[in-house]
């Protein structure tokens, strides 16, 4: 498997990009970096969410919420605790994944919309815990002035440590992606009943794919931490979920990379337009329609894979 | 308050009668959605905005024309206006998606909702409005010992009036038939030589028009902001969902379990208002995953 990631010709590309990336901080202004930090946190979030979406077919319309998880766990083991940073920044994907297994444990027993609707109910259960105890997680205000690392705490530092975390999480996403387990995982998207009549247990890979992706989610939470030392409950609002969802279908929800691509447009037009004018939704939502009515888009998003298959074609 | 400490017989007369004037705008937004998914199949996340426009067009009106002739003026032409917006929304963009994969229909309804959200952002700016209800409706009656603000009593009866005249509409109109029969069957339908896209453009505009006038009656009794759209949207897909895809009644049904739960939570457990609405809407799911009442597929 390893041979076959190394022959792939987008590796060349990548290593050119990864070097790149490499070199930038100390010849950009901070601002850019501080960006590409942020494009590389959302990027984790949408590429975890492309696990269960793109490769599981599920409706995953709450994913936001096992971002803010990770983010909060390790706010608040940060500020409440007095255990190594290291633990907060393991306990942060343990928690979101743990919260995967509970909330994706009772959605996989639903399909589809109904699936999503589920989600988004339980999620916003947590959201409006989180965003009313006060006592516990600063209520609406959130936790502010976290303490890091030292190693972290410059602009620098935290862009390679995120930069390195993205690396290895997406090395080991490639590999689940391409696993036997990945590949079932798909299979049970295209045609859940012929998985089912040849022994897979559907139900079972389902939920398996949704804690693999909370874990990556918690792990993109942890790095906001980083880059920010803030976390604040609009992390488990659902318009975040949905904005990242929204991510993964302009990226284009059945390729690898193609979320990583939809994370860099929406947040780099977010960050350069909203300098310029507070519209910047509106320049967004003027670029998406063109791009969604464009025929030879064919409607899977600026760069079609090639396993394009919605196959299943409807909410119900 | 204390936990238990407010359950007198009063308190909770009243926050019934709040839980059911809110329920019944609830209803007004959720039953325009419901019968957007239920004709068209379209997940109309934009429906939140129009709720919004909405209320900021009855400020306006209201602005205009002083308070108790432009409230009335405002139920009237905050819904025609929202319904000029989705009429140019749907022949414009809309009609010519029908055929997509539903989630870039989702995609679609998204990015429209960020153009309306902006474009009230750029018509109204960013303060917090307020529209005075009419003299008639100010002020409280007394109601089991504990004031009722008067404006309400307009809300319980509005959501009846509505509710029975979407039901006329779909029932009784040859429209509301069309509509019904394009729900299951739209090729058929259109086989038989009616103008289905016609069909889709007359039955979206009617259920955006719910949405502008369940903001022009919210108006009166919110403060009216950019954030507004945001919680209604997704508390009118879960009682569109809770109550049965497409059905009117379920749209009833769902609003009132969600209000009330909201309203009797706020009772028993006033730090976390807000969990028990989401928590009857998990177990609903969970009990009767395809709604309570029969969806229209």
């Amino acid at each position: 498997m390893l041979k076959q990631a190394l022959s792939s010709r987008w590796l060349w590309p990548a290593v050119v990009i990864l070097g790149l990336l490499l070199i930038l901080p100390p010849l950009a202004p901070r601002f850019y970096v501080y960006t590409l930090a942020l494009i590389f946190v959302t990027a984790l979030l949408t590429m975890s969410l492309n696990l269960v979406v793109g490769y599981g077919g599920l409706y995953q319309f709450h994913h936001g919420v096992f971002y803010g998880v990770g983010a909060y766990t390790v706010a608040l083991m940060l500020t409440k605790t007095d255990l190594p940073m290291w633990v907060g920044f393991i306990a942060g994907p343990i928690m979101a994944a743990f919260m995967g297994l509970i909330i994706g444990g009772i959605c996989v027993r639903l399909t589809r919309l109904y699936f999503a609707m589920l989600q988004i109910s339980l999620g916003s259960l947590i959201w409006a815990i989180v965003f009313r105890w006060y006592n516990f997680t600063g209520g609406d205000d959130g936790i502010h002035g976290i303490p890091k690392p030292s190693i972290l705490s410059s602009l620098t530092g935290s862009y390679y440590f995120i930069l390195l975390v993205l690396v290895a999480c997406l090395m080991v996403m490639y590999l689940i992606v391409r696993s036997p387990f990945g590949s079932t995982l798909q299979a049970a998207r295209d045609n859940p009943q012929r998985c089912e009549a040849v022994g897979v247990n559907v139900r079972r890979h389902q939920l398996v794919a949704i804690v693999i992706a909370t874990f990556f989610a918690g792990v993109a939470g942890v790095l906001f931490v980083v880059l920010e030392r803030s976390v604040f409950p609009d992390l488990l609002f659902w318009i975040l979920s949905l904005e990242i969802f929204i991510m993964c279908l302009l990226g284009g929800w059945f390729t690898f990379t193609g979320p990583m691509l939809g994370a860099a447009i929406m947040v780099a037009l977010r960050t350069f337009v909203g300098r310029y004018t507070e519209y910047w939704t509106l320049i967004l939502g003027g670029d998406i329609d063109p791009v969604d009515l464009l025929p030879a888009a064919g409607g899977d998003g600026l760069y079609p894979g090639k396993v394009a298959t919605p196959g299943q074609g409807s909410w119900w | 308050m204390e936990v238990g400490q407010g359950l007198t017989l009063s308190a909770v007369g009243s926050q019934l009668l709040v839980g059911l004037s809110r329920a019944m705008i609830l209803f007004i937004v959720s039953a325009g959605l419901s019968f957007i998914l239920g004709v068209l199949r379209v997940p109309n996340v934009a429906h939140g905005s129009l709720y919004m426009i909405g209320a900021f067009s009855a400020y306006s009106v209201v602005a205009f024309f002083g308070s108790s002739l432009g409230f009335w003026l405002a139920l009237v032409l905050a819904p025609l206006v929202v319904a000029l917006i989705s009429l140019v929304a749907e022949r414009a963009l809309f009609c010519h998606l029908y055929q997509r994969e539903h989630l870039m229909l989702l995609l679609f309804t998204f990015a429209l909702m960020l153009i309306l959200d902006d474009l009230v952002k750029l018509v109204w700016g960013t303060e917090y409005r307020s529209v005075l209800a009419p003299g008639i409706f100010q002020g409280a009656v007394s109601i089991l010992g504990s004031p009722f603000p008067r404006y309400n009593l307009l809300l319980l009866a509005a959501g009846p009036l509505v509710g029975i005249g979407l039901w006329l509409l779909v029932n009784k109109t040859k429209l509301g038939k069309i509509s019904r029969a394009a729900a299951v069957d739209r090729e058929m339908v259109g086989a038989l030589g009616i103008n289905v896209s016609w069909v889709f453009a007359a039955a979206f505009v009617i259920g955006c028009c719910l949405a502008g006038l369940g903001g022009a009656l919210v108006a009166p009794t919110v403060s009216i902001n950019l954030g507004m759209d945001h919680s209604i949207i997704i508390e009118a897909f879960l009682i569109v969902i809770i109550g049965g895809l497409g059905n009117m009644w379920g749209a009833l049904v769902g609003s009132l379990i969600f209000d009330l739960t909201q309203a009797f939570g706020a009772l028993l457990w006033p730090q976390f208002p807000i969990v028990s609405p989401f928590a009857a809407v998990v177990i609903v799911l969970l009990l009767k995953p395809r709604g309570l009442l029969k969806s229209v597929w």
